[in-house]
């Protein structure tokens, strides 16, 4: 059987006629792409004809949004954009969830889509969808190309977009005639215009210097770190200001790995489920320094108590987000390691230790690692999932998590020292997310370990996906921390709907027994003596794992800070006795 | 408080959508919106105002920059500028009541462009409280007003004016300092409604 061609790539440096199908392709392989992952049909098939004559490696999933979820998980862990490929209608709608999930937590993403003829655009036609219609508010952008000579244009913006600014996901959908005719491809002249920053970006040097000040004089400051200290590749600048200026760091769920955990001024994630102490040491500060984050409302609490006595700086490059849900005494609106840049320089050394002193004696007396508060009857807590987890990978695995109690449990146990670790849906709390995502954390970094937690619920969302992984032949482990129950809901009825648990109790599958039927062993977990062995198992087994952790039912994740509450009123576990000592917080 | 914001987009299908559904799901009504060429080729221009607190206009402006097609935006607010729109008022009237229109008409110098047995057609541009007042003195006076089709505003700012001009329009002058607008209002706290 002969070869197919495979197009060398004469064709990114001398224009060549190509049909619109070989045209997508050689837009993304000249842009570096080397990973999509998606789904065929109809009005893609002239697409995915094409693809073998270029060296891009598809990965076939099992429904669109597992593509969509797994370009997104491959953005976050390489920093890369991510690509997604569906067809016209219902693929194309299937990608909606993913794609908001992208916009939310500001992923760079590219979804193509495959649509109708141009002939029959707006007749209803078979499979026929307006996704850029309906994709219009959860995109940076999007493209209907109609014509052959527009696709590679199309894409190469796309990808610009994509990744400009402050990410998101783009989506191009392009007519099969437009596949199916043909135009010069010319890859240098496709290349778009340079990208314009935002016009209100201003960082006034008058700012910089009210901002300096700030810093100097203050007497309790925090800085709160989140995401963009990873889109802006800031860790660097973020640790000097820290170091230099004695300033202990929070972080948001996802900046969580921005600062590493481990590092004494990291007093780890602030918010609802947030370490107690650094909600106090909040609502106590006189200054924040709002490092590349947005002041979502789970961080905040609620607006009119928060940091009643801080001054704010909000470093943030997208002007929107200022003074959208807190207001800003200095705006510093760029690119967050650009104004550090600008803004150490300004700042001399400081003794921070009156603060810290305080922070770290707060540790001890108010706040508590509530693993030390869990009941010590044998039973199997997530809690102690996450923290053996942690101590086994020593930290240094991809975790993908889904949505829920066990990703809170996550976030507090599981200490990320490194960028790009943590793959979580936080802006959309999307479940389903930790199975694809995981997959394509894998494929950005096949070399890591990679582990998927998900609770049972969110599991079974997208549990087709294990195919994918037996298709593949991926060693990803799965871990699936199941408690019968839609567990963050049933907590939330359990706090304050009087335990009316309407529809949270959930049957599921033997998730051991369903692994095993699409060949990935597995083991089945319930008590605390057998997690280390089995997790070591896993990690042992040369493919991929899963192991089913059959957990306390009616478990909370505490601290909690009810809606409307200010972040120093949490919710703690009741009977919670902060004296008692145990080597296992260690 | 009614925020006036001009924006430049380019002239390409789905513009008009794209900045329509921005305000919708920032949860702005849009009170008027217009849109035509500008002296820029291939740009449109747009006028939008809008119903939003007093410091939404940051916000609204810097979600428009975000938009890919939108090319400059600008915040007219309480500036020196010119406001304008055009309204063609269809109203019954026949032989015996026609000059009795003539006469309003002249008095808030609008033109009649079309006469017909039963019914004539006023054609009247202006800030819209002569459109309104035009309108209200037709619907009072008996007169059955049978169509009105008006086409939202239209803003430009004034020419750069020395002081006294300024001074005598009653405008401010956009060149000298501000005094400091109110104090940010925090957020209401509605997120006590997000669970």
């Amino acid at each position: 059987m002969s070869q197919p061609e495979k197009h060398d790539n004469a064709h990114l440096t001398t224009p060549t006629r190509l049909t619109g199908s070989e045209i997508i392709w050689a837009t993304l392989v000249g842009e570096g792409v080397t990973t999509v992952f998606g789904y065929p049909g109809g009005a893609i098939l002239p697409a995915y004809d094409a693809l073998r004559k270029f060296p891009i490696r598809h990965v076939l999933v099992r429904h669109e949004q597992g593509a969509s979820h797994m370009a997104d998980g491959y953005a976050r862990a390489s920093g890369k954009v991510g690509v997604a490929i569906a067809t016209s209608g219902p693929g194309a709608t299937n990608l909606v969830t993913g794609i908001a999930t992208a916009m939310l937590d500001s992923i760079p993403m590219v979804c193509i889509t495959g649509q109708v003829s141009s002939k029959v655009l707006g007749t209803d036609a078979f499979q026929e969808v307006d996704i850029t219609g309906i994709t219009l508010p959860v995109t940076k952008h999007n493209f209907l190309v109609t014509r052959a000579e527009d696709v590679a244009p199309a894409i190469r913006s796309a990808i610009q977009i994509a990744l400009s600014g402050r990410p998101g996901p783009v989506l191009v959908d392009i007519t099969k005639d437009a596949q199916q005719n043909s135009a010069i491809f010319d890859f240098e002249a496709a290349k778009p215009k340079a990208y314009n920053p935002h016009p209100m970006l201003s960082v006034r040097s008058g700012h910089l210097h009210n901002a300096a000040e700030l810093i100097r004089n203050a007497k309790r400051p925090v800085i709160l770190g989140g995401h963009g200290i990873m889109q802006s590749g800031a860790g660097e600048q973020v640790r000097t200001l820290a170091e230099r200026m004695q300033i202990p760091v929070g972080m948001t769920l996802l900046g969580l790995g921005a600062f590493p955990a481990s590092h004494p001024l990291n007093l780890g994630m602030m918010g609802m489920h947030g370490e107690s102490w650094l909600n106090e040491a909040i609502q106590q500060a006189d200054l924040l320094i709002a490092c590349g984050m947005r002041f979502d409302d789970r961080v905040i609490g609620t607006p009119s108590t928060y940091a009643p006595h801080a001054k704010k700086i909000h470093i943030e490059i997208d002007p929107a987000e200022i003074n959208k849900n807190i207001k800003a005494d200095v705006a510093l609106i760029g690119d967050l390691r650009e104004v550090l840049e600008q803004l150490l320089p300004l700042l001399p050394g400081r003794d921070g230790s009156a603060w810290l002193n305080t922070i770290a004696a707060s540790k001890g007396a108010v706040a508590v690692r509530d693993i030390r508060n869990l009941p010590d009857n044998g039973h199997l807590y997530a809690a102690h999932v996450m923290h053996d987890l942690w101590r086994i990978t020593e930290g240094k695995a991809i975790v993908a998590t889904d949505v829920g109690q066990h990703q809170m449990w996550e976030a507090q146990y599981y200490h990320h020292d490194y960028p790009r670790a943590l793959i979580t849906s936080g802006g959309l709390g999307t479940m389903g997310f930790a199975l694809p995502a995981g997959i394509g954390a894998k494929f950005a970094c096949p070399d890591k370990e990679v582990w998927v937690i998900a609770g049972d619920g969110g599991f079974q969302m997208t549990a087709a996906e294990l195919a994918t992984i037996a298709q593949e032949k991926l060693n990803v482990n799965i871990a699936i921390i199941n408690n019968g129950y839609l567990g963050m809901v049933r907590q939330w009825q359990e706090f304050f709907y009087e335990r009316n648990y309407e529809s949270t109790p959930l049957v599921s599958p033997d998730f051991v027994k369903l692994a095993d039927a699409h060949g990935i062993p597995g083991l089945a977990v319930s008590t605390r003596g057998e997690l280390e062995a089995a997790v070591q198992t896993a990690r042992n087994h040369s493919g991929a794992f899963l192991l089913n952790f059959l957990v306390e039912k009616e478990d909370s994740v505490y601290p909690m800070i009810p809606a409307g509450k200010a972040l120093h009123e949490m919710i703690r576990r009741p009977g919670s006795n902060p004296l008692i000592e145990r080597p296992e917080d260690k | 408080m009614l925020h006036t914001f001009v924006a430049y987009v380019e002239d390409k299908p789905g513009v008009l959508t794209r900045v329509a559904s921005l305000f919708r799901r920032l949860n702005i009504n849009i009170i008027s919106l217009t849109v035509g060429h500008s002296e820029r080729s291939g740009i449109s221009r747009m006028t939008i105002v809008a119903e939003a607190s007093d410091q939404a206009g940051h916000r609204i402006a810097a979600s428009l920059y975000k938009l890919e097609d939108v090319v400059e935006v600008d915040d007219i607010g309480r500036t020196p500028s010119v406001t304008r729109e055009l309204a063609l008022i269809k109203v019954a009237a026949t032989a015996s009541s026609r000059s009795h229109i003539f006469e309003l008409a002249e008095v808030f110098r609008a033109r009649i462009v079309d006469l017909a047995p039963e019914s004539l057609m006023i054609e009247i541009t202006g800030v819209e409280s002569k459109i309104e007042g035009l309108i209200q003195v037709l619907n009072e006076a008996e007169n059955r007003v049978i169509e009105v089709c008006r086409s939202g505003k239209m803003t430009m700012r004034r020419g750069h004016h020395t002081k006294g001009v300024l001074r005598a329009m009653g405008a401010t002058d956009p060149e000298s300092p501000q005094p400091p607008g109110p104090p940010l209002e925090n957020t209401p706290d509605n997120f006590a409604d997000n669970i």
